[in-house]
């Protein structure tokens, strides 16, 4: 039913113009949800750094950032609040993992990182592909803040490998912490190694995206050439200048959270949450999710059954895949009980034609033995007849012999009779 | 994905905080409106009513613009079902729209089945949603929805009472797609026949159990609109794309020798207010009606049809491998019961097959024994008839001999009897 879209132009007024008004009325009664994960070692400034970008106190002396909650292992463990702006309602979760990097080994401390976001995909792709779906709370991971300790001389080991394991997975943001500990060169220097190994690992962070709007391509490029972001946060409101700024104060003055020439926490804040919020949300649902669910039904259709053939073509649901091996089983049995049928033919008529030929063996035997039969019969006759014949002319002979005889003996009686006269 | 329907499922604490300034995501609705704008919208439009009956030209009217169309005529055998597709554009919003003709409503004289091709359409454009969406591999952000979101009921102007192919119809339709009733040709009744009109077709409607659109009203910002436009259907609408001047404006209407029914005054027709309704106020809430209610109505019977359950025997939910796993060994085993059967078959006409073929082997060996014995009685015939003949032939040599012997001796007697 595919036809072509055709261009029209509108003579006058329509008014779906005021859709857009309608999706922003619509979305603002719905309200919003975001997940933001962070992850880096204790001491690093997460908790003061989320507290500085959504300017209120989630973790505080009752709700303790992960730097106070460590535990024997890594956990990983969030919480829920409600934050409300100009008429918008937004359900925030911070996911954090109190004990990361921490131990003395951290071999595999990202697993339950790992298995905490694969949890989300899980439990979100259950709850769409129940039959009666109603409501579909989306507690995936939308983006991971992750701090790299401000050393100055490029990546850890640590750094690396949990960026490879979960750059296809959450959309991944590295931040440079407390970027206060670092002059303006040393950190071009740290930025520009970091930038190195994250493209010699092949390591996708998250990606703007493209756009065809002047403005924001000016923007991008603005934020792309300050990768990775080099933050400081701060609980605590300072005066400066007759300003009141959040800052941290030295004695050599004070570094000013959102002071452009300080840090970059501006430009996260204006990139997290007022101009990007929504494709970390959209790239979450349509790139990670959709890979997490792909792997998930293609290892569940193609459980045991090894057609690497099929694995390039995942265009079919998994019923669909079902029904194609479903149809393919039923030509390859028609085959096979074709070709049990011909050899079976073969068989029978194989055996019907020796019971053929036997029975015609028989037969010629049968008639020959007849034959044999019928000429002895034949020579037996022969032969009787003959003795017969034989028989009758001896018997004959004989007659004649006593006729003659007879004949004689009369004749020698009458003789002898004359003579006695 | 509504944060707040999450309070009452979700028991995890959710504290309340207040912001120290301005943080910014008040932007969240406008970065949500950018992207939707640049993605485009789509609407798809369901115009059913009898031939004739002003569907195109309402159409026209609505989005000012000659939409293509042959005019229909009145003999098609059965209805069928006609969508074209549109790209519009006003101001930076970006629509398509699909626009799907009945064509030969109401024409046939059987009119039993009219409304099945409206059902399998719209069940059609479901079906391949749910294909879509149940992919392995699957882009539904950039999908043509083609689910049919507004239909268009065109009643005609008789001014008395709903046909009862209408009443039919509706039932038919109204669990599947927002239905909105609207009176065609309204400029043939006047206002007073306009409103009894009006209430017949509604209490018909309810008194049948018929479910239409309801303008939504849970929304301050547009309560109070849509409450009164409830009250208003079903819309009588005029449709035309002449010009008229009217006074010192050009405006659309129809000229009559009497006078001049213009399009957009709202003394004259409900015009306005439908296009009000379905464009301006409600176009997002009916696409999204559409995927919330009645998409997922087809989708949950689908599933049930084809086995698929939420919970075990045990009341616990299944998950989704579980399912498809469950379905999977179904299937297999299926495949398997299948093939054993063949076998089985196979197996029991060789068997069959053997039996005979062993029958027919003794026969045969039977045969030969019987023609073995009766061979042997001929043989012994033969040999007695040989022996007879030998003591006969035996028995007459006897009398040879014995006859030459007494020959032999006879001559003696002779010679004695002659010496005598």
């Amino acid at each position: 039913m595919s036809n072509s879209a055709q261009q029209k132009n509108l003579e006058g007024y329509v008014g779906f113009a005021n859709l857009p008004n309608q999706v922003y009325r619509k979305s603002v009664k719905r309200g919003f949800e975001f997940t933001l994960m962070v992850v880096g070692e204790s001491g690093l400034g997460k908790s003061t750094l989320i507290n500085s970008l959504f300017l209120t106190d989630l973790y505080s002396p009752e709700y303790p950032g992960p730097s106070h909650r460590i535990k024997k292992t890594v956990k990983v463990e969030q919480s829920k609040v409600l934050v409300k702006e100009g008429g918008v309602q937004l359900l925030l979760t911070i996911v954090d993992t109190p004990g990361f990097g921490d131990a003395v080994d951290n071999s595999d401390c990202w697993q339950p990182v790992i298995d905490h976001i694969d949890n989300k995909f899980e439990d979100y792709l259950n709850s769409e592909s129940r039959v009666n779906r109603r409501l579909m709370p989306d507690n995936r991971v939308h983006c991971c803040l992750y701090f790299i300790a401000p050393s100055g001389h490029g990546l850890k080991p640590l750094d690396i490998e949990f960026m490879k394991r979960l750059h296809e997975k959450v959309n991944i943001i590295p931040l440079i912490a407390k970027a206060d500990t670092m002059t303006p060169e040393e950190g071009q220097q740290f930025k520009k190694q970091i930038m190195r190994e994250i493209q010699e690992h092949k390591i996708r962070i998250y990606e703007f995206p493209e756009t065809d709007d002047e403005e924001e391509i000016k923007l991008v490029k603005k934020i792309k050439e300050r990768l990775p972001l080099a933050v400081v946060g701060s609980n605590t409101i300072i005066e400066v200048d007759g300003k009141r700024v959040r800052g941290r104060q030295y004695p050599w003055g004070v570094a000013e959270v959102e002071n452009g020439e300080h840090c970059d926490f501006t430009i996260l804040r204006n990139m997290l949450i007022r101009t990007h919020m929504q494709d970390l949300k959209d790239v979450t649902n349509n790139v990670h999710y959709e890979n997490y669910r792909s792997r998930k039904l293609a290892a569940v259709t193609y459980n045991g059954v090894d057609s690497n053939r099929n694995k390039g073509q995942l265009t079919k649901s998994p019923l669909a895949q079902m029904e194609e091996e479903r149809r393919e089983h039923v030509s390859k049995m028609k085959k096979m009980e074709m070709e049990m049928e011909q050899v079976f033919e073969m068989k029978v008529k194989e055996k019907i034609q020796k019971l053929k030929d036997s029975e015609a063996e028989l037969q010629r035997r049968h008639e020959q033995m007849k034959r044999n039969l019928e000429a002895q019969h034949r020579e037996l006759e022969e032969k009787r007849r003959q003795h017969e014949d034989e028989k009758a002319q001896w018997e004959a002979q004989q007659r004649q012999l006593e006729q003659q005889k007879l004949e004689a003996s009369r004749t020698l009686e009458k003789n002898k009779k004359k003579k006695i006269f | 994905m509504a944060a707040t329907d999450v309070d009452i499922f979700s028991n995890e604490e959710k504290r309340n905080l207040n912001l120290g300034g301005h943080v910014g995501f008040d932007s969240l609705p406008d970065q949500l409106v950018s992207k939707s704008v640049t993605q485009g919208f789509c609407f798809n439009i369901l115009c059913v009513g009898e031939t004739g009956i002003g569907k195109s030209t309402l159409m026209n009217t609505l989005f000012n613009t000659m939409f293509e169309n042959e005019e229909a005529s009145h003999y098609q055998n059965s209805v069928y079902l006609r969508p074209r597709t549109y790209d519009l554009q006003e101001s930076n919003v970006h629509l398509k729209l699909t626009i799907v003709d009945t064509v030969g409503f109401g024409d046939q004289i059987n009119k039993e089945d009219s409304y099945k091709p409206i059902v399998d359409y719209i069940d059609t454009q479901f079906e391949n949603y749910l294909q879509e969406e149940l992919k392995i591999k699957r882009s539904l952000f950039n999908y043509h929805d083609t689910r049919i979101h507004i239909c268009l009921y065109f009643i005609a102007p008789t001014g008395h009472s709903l046909k009862s192919l209408d009443l039919v119809t509706m039932k038919k339709l109204d669990s599947k797609v927002n239905i909105i009733p609207i009176i065609a040709k309204a400029d043939t009744i006047s206002k007073s026949e306009l409103h009894k009109f009006k209430i017949k077709i509604m209490s018909e409607l309810v008194s049948n159990g018929v479910q239409i659109y309801q303008f939504p009203t849970d929304d301050e910002a547009v309560t109070e609109i849509n409450a009164s436009m409830n009250a208003h259907l079903p819309f009588a609408v005029v449709g035309s794309v002449d010009e008229v001047k009217v006074g010192n404006k050009t405006v659309r209407a129809r000229q009559y020798p009497w006078g001049v029914v213009q399009v957009e005054n709202e003394s004259h027709c409900d015009f306005v207010k439908l296009r009000e309704m379905l464009i301006r106020v409600n176009m997002e809430d009916l696409r999204e009606q559409t995927h919330a209610r009645h998409y997922e109505l087809y989708r949950r019977c689908k599933l049930e049809e084809m086995g698929f359950k939420d919970t075990d025997p045990d009341c616990q939910p299944f998950s989704l491998q579980e399912t498809y796993e469950a379905k999977r060994k179904e299937f297999l085993g299926d495949l398997q019961h299948k093939e054993e059967g063949m076998r089985q078959m196979f197996v029991s006409k060789v068997k069959e097959t053997e039996a005979e073929l062993k029958e027919k082997e003794r026969e045969l060996h039977d045969k030969f024994e019987q023609l073995k014995r009766l061979h042997q009685e001929e043989k012994r015939k033969v040999e007695e008839k040989r022996r007879d003949l030998e003591e006969e032939m035996n028995a007459h040599n006897r009398k040879k001999v014995a006859a030459e012997t007494l020959a032999l001796a006879q001559p003696l007697k002779k010679d004695k009897d002659r010496r005598n």
